[in-house]
């Protein structure tokens, strides 16, 4: 039995020479401690998840240049960026840290085209070139016809695209992502994520994305960081973390059924050429990297092949019982006939389902998810 | 268009009075609680020292009496009075302000002018800059402060200006006499023209000198005082006329610098 | 299609609906208005208008328009080029003592321009510390010069530019220059190229309101500049001057005053509304 994890992308060769992103920051703001030992490998996407108030935003700052941490070292590329023990402290516009947070933050008095333009003009590029270099970037975030508007005139997902674009213009060595979808409507950040993801894989750009949102580090991230009370308390592969949670907070963020494969018609295909059937979130190619994922909540559990369709219906064998508040969670185990990647799904049923069912670990049980409660995202490759 | 024209008075009034509307109501309604009654005097700014001397004594003689003053330049306080501004008496420091009123029919019967000032010129303690007449005030090395012409002081200033056959350079023409010396005090011009009650006011802060044109004709200044027409305190703005142009008033007029008229 | 939706996005700010104001409202807010308005009005009525123009073309009033426009707008300048950056210090650093740095600024406002002018006498004047060594070394008296004048109108301006300016900066707040500085802009490249035009409405409205006062601006001015025409005589100098014997004149040259004021202040507006460049 192939472990899910296996399916998915491993982080790039973990380069040794120090190029990439090193962060050691140990520091204590109120009755809070921060004490992170961070990497992030050149052209590797980590995540960094956290519950409120777990320093995340702290982490940032001091990424950027915006705090000076009592303890912390920072390199980037082989640069020191900040060494509190020696007192460096690169500024934060000579770090070449890029930044894209919740609000697009576009620059009220500067046409679109002129904020994508800002930093390469900052750098020192002549006018016209950067001008010249702002449209391509706005034509690659697919909103080259609003280049003249002024931020005031954009909606929502038109400003964060227009803040991506002027974020990579200036070729940064590291981008932080800092929620860059939350305070977008539903409907407008699928695309977004899309547009984003596609550049980032494409540039291969060294990025740590802060999030709380599971769907985003699914989708961009290579590996996992969680963070709890300003410590590290889980790291991995994406997909490897959230089939696995050791944390109680990755358990509760991941409390999410992934399935990983391509996608096709219908939904996504499986390694083994199974089929979950699902809606996709966003435009995905047959054939692209997936993940299928959906609530525990929203399986149901038979012992008997349950009946109607369109469903997805899989053979499991139960691996444990893992009571949950309200809930009892049935952690799933791959059955040797069926599909391999049943393996790590959970079902949330109430205590009195599981009593009139009468399970124990070691029964063969069907797992029954309905289409309309899959969603299917396009993955990091 | 009366009212409008009455709304504009009110609001031209309140503009140029300012600080006087506090000192408005000259009492109706107090006269009910019978002793307690206040008088309203708008008086030259160059009587400030001795009428707020006297105020005591004019209290004492006459029990439950609250004398108020308002003291300012004469032309604004004309001015206050023919706008209607409430107060008893007015006390200038020139016939032509007290004219002013008489014309618009605000004083009650004939003024009575009972002083007289001269003008010094003011300097510096020791006199360092050697200032001996008008002449030597002229030219960039003394600079001198005077009142500007439509004041009174200002008026007597070119008066005996014309009488010298001289023309001041003055660094700035002052609203007011007070201001004037105030320059002088604070050593920020070497001279200025004033009256010798203000000399005699500071107690030695500066030093008068004496010149020849300050008797000249339209240099020196007489101080006319009237009751103003439709006064509810009357009979108190007599009292005080009369107080003023009595034994007590005499004495401190002299006092102060005033001949006696 | 471009078109369209910038109709939209214009559109959607002319025609927001307005909540209805409770009606308590409206009374003192007319009363208020009038207050202000109505005595305004009542100067054009005054106004003795067969003579208006030989009354505002005197000498001594176009000197008075002329050294009131060039002192005015002088200290605005110079409300700007010092208070511009005192703004940026109370909105953005954190010296120590900063609550009691923003106390003395508005100090002007608070004190009786006539005690401004005397405590820039004692500082400026022929025997003030400052002007002791200022006529010692360069053989220069600041008072009774336009240069005091300015001094002196400066004085009472700055509060209005630096709390107007201080509070857009933190309205804006420092998430625009952080962006800059990680978009690599120097704080110097971050102040000129973002600080200042996302507060300019603030720092407009902030000019305005310095220059307006800076033109009314009157016991300062007379108590440490003088009052000699051509030199130190404003507009508000000589209307007080005028008002003691020539009441017509001083009505006339208010209204002038006024015109001016308002002129000023519909230009600058217009140009706020109209969005920043």
């Amino acid at each position: 039995m192939k472990p899910l994890s296996s399916y998915l992308r491993r982080p790039p060769e973990a380069a040794s020479d120090g190029s990439g992103l090193a962060a050691r920051v140990t520091t204590r703001r109120g009755g809070f401690t921060l004490d992170v030992d961070l990497r992030v490998e050149p052209g590797e996407v980590v995540a960094v998840l956290g519950p409120n108030g777990s320093g995340k935003s702290t982490l940032l700052g001091t990424l950027a240049g915006l705090y000076a941490p009592e303890d912390a070292r920072v390199t980037l590329g082989g640069r020191v960026l900040l060494d509190s023990a020696d007192g460096t402290a690169v500024p934060a516009h000579r770090r070449r840290v890029g930044m894209l947070s919740q609000q697009a933050l576009l620059f009220p008095h500067l046409s679109v085209r002129d904020n994508v333009a800002f930093g390469p003009r900052c750098a020192g590029r002549p006018r016209r070139e950067a001008a010249a270099g702002a449209r391509r970037r706005l034509d690659d975030v697919g909103v080259g016809e609003l280049e003249d508007r002024r931020p005031a005139e954009l909606s929502g997902g038109q400003a964060q695209r227009v803040a991506i674009a002027r974020a990579l213009a200036t070729e940064p060595e590291l981008l932080l992502l800092d929620e860059p979808f939350a305070a977008l409507d539903i409907d407008a950040a699928p695309a977004v994520r899309s547009v984003l993801r596609r550049l980032v894989r494409d540039t291969g750009q060294t990025t740590l994305l802060v999030t709380h949102d599971v769907v985003d580090a699914v989708v961009l991230a290579d590996r996992l960081v969680v963070l709890a009370e300003g410590r590290i308390v889980e790291q991995g592969p994406t997909a490897e973390v959230l089939a696995r949670p050791r944390s109680a907070f990755a358990a509760r963020i991941a409390g999410l059924d992934l399935v990983t494969g391509v996608a096709a018609d219908g939904g996504l295909r499986t390694p083994d050429g199974g089929t979950v059937f699902g809606a996709a979130s966003e435009p995905v190619d047959d054939g692209e990297p997936a993940v299928a994922v959906f609530a525990p909540t929203s399986v149901a559990v038979h012992r008997e092949h349950p009946e109607g369709s369109p469903r997805n219906v899989l053979p499991v064998r139960l691996a444990a019982l893992e009571p949950q508040g309200q809930v009892v969670r049935l952690r799933a185990a791959a059955v040797p006939q069926g599909p391999p990647w049943a393996d790590g799904l959970a079902a949330d049923i109430t205590p009195a389902a599981v009593a009139e069912l009468g399970v124990e670990p070691g029964d063969d049980l069907w797992f029954a998810v309905k289409a309309t409660e899959v969603s299917v995202h396009p993955r990091s490759r | 268009m009366i009212s409008a024209r009455r709304l504009v008075l009110t609001a031209l009034a309140a503009a140029v009075t300012l600080g006087v509307a506090a000192c408005g109501s000259s009492g109706g309604e107090q006269q009910q609680a019978a002793p307690a009654r206040t008088l309203t005097i708008s008086a030259a700014a160059s009587l400030t020292d001795v009428y707020n001397q006297l105020k005591p004594q004019f209290e004492q003689a006459h029990p439950g009496t609250t004398v108020r003053f308002n003291f300012g330049g004469s032309d604004t306080l004309a001015q206050q009075v023919v706008q209607g501004v409430p107060t008893d008496v007015l006390a200038t420091a020139s016939p032509k302000t007290m004219q002013t009123a008489q014309q618009a029919g605000r004083i009650e019967g004939q003024p009575v002018t009972y002083a007289a000032n001269s003008l010094q010129i003011a300097v510096a303690p020791g006199n360092p800059k050697q200032i001996a007449n008008l002449q030597s005030l002229v030219g960039p090395q003394v600079t001198e402060a005077i009142c500007q012409p439509t004041v009174p002081c200002g008026q007597a200033t070119q008066a005996a200006e014309r009488a010298a056959g001289v023309t001041l350079d003055p660094v700035s023409q002052d609203p007011d006499v007070r201001t004037v010396l105030q320059r002088v005090t604070t050593r920020n011009v070497d001279a200025g023209i004033v009256y010798v009650t203000d000399v005699k006011a500071t107690n030695g802060q500066v030093q008068g000198v004496d010149f020849p044109q300050a008797s000249a004709q339209g240099a020196g200044q007489t101080y006319p005082i009237g009751v103003v027409a439709g006064s509810q305190n009357a009979d108190l703005g007599q009292q005080w006329i009369q107080f003023i142009t009595g034994p007590q008033g005499d004495a401190a007029l002299t006092q102060a610098g005033f001949q006696l008229k | 299609m471009t078109r369209a939706v910038t109709r939209t996005g214009r559109g959607s700010r002319g025609s927001t609906v307005s909540l209805a104001l409770p009606w308590p409202v409206w009374v003192p807010a007319v009363v208020a208005f009038g207050l202000i308005a109505v005595p305004v009005a009542g100067l054009i009525v005054r106004t003795d208008w067969p003579n208006f123009a030989a009354l505002v073309t005197t000498d001594a009033a176009l000197d008075a328009l002329w050294l009131s426009l060039k002192t005015g707008l002088t200290s605005t300048a110079l409300c700007l080029v010092l208070g511009g950056p005192l703004a940026l210090v109370l909105a953005r650093s954190n010296i120590p003592g900063l609550p009691f740095l923003r106390s003395v600024v508005l100090l002007p406002l608070v004190l009786p321009p006539v005690v401004g002018g005397l405590t820039l006498l004692f500082l400026l004047g022929r025997t003030g510390p400052l002007g002791q060594l200022l006529n010692a070394w360069f053989g220069i008296t600041v008072p009774f010069s336009t240069e005091a004048v300015v001094i002196a109108q400066t004085f009472v301006a700055m509060p209005f530019l630096v709390v107007s300016l201080e509070g857009a900066l933190r309205t804006a707040g420092e998430r625009y220059e952080v962006v800059a500085a990680t978009l690599g802009a120097s704080p110097l490249t971050a102040l000129r190229r973002v600080t200042i035009p996302v507060v300019l409405p603030g720092l407009i409205s902030g000019s305005v309101l310095a220059f307006a006062r800076a033109l009314g601006e009157f016991g300062a001015t007379i108590a440490f500049a003088g009052n000699l025409q051509g030199t130190t005589q404003t507009l508000p100098l000589l209307i007080y001057i005028q008002s003691q014997n020539d009441l017509d004149g001083a009505v006339a040259m208010s209204l002038v005053l006024v015109v001016v004021a308002v002129l000023v202040i519909v230009a600058t507006r217009t140009r706020d509304v109209s969005g920043v460049r």
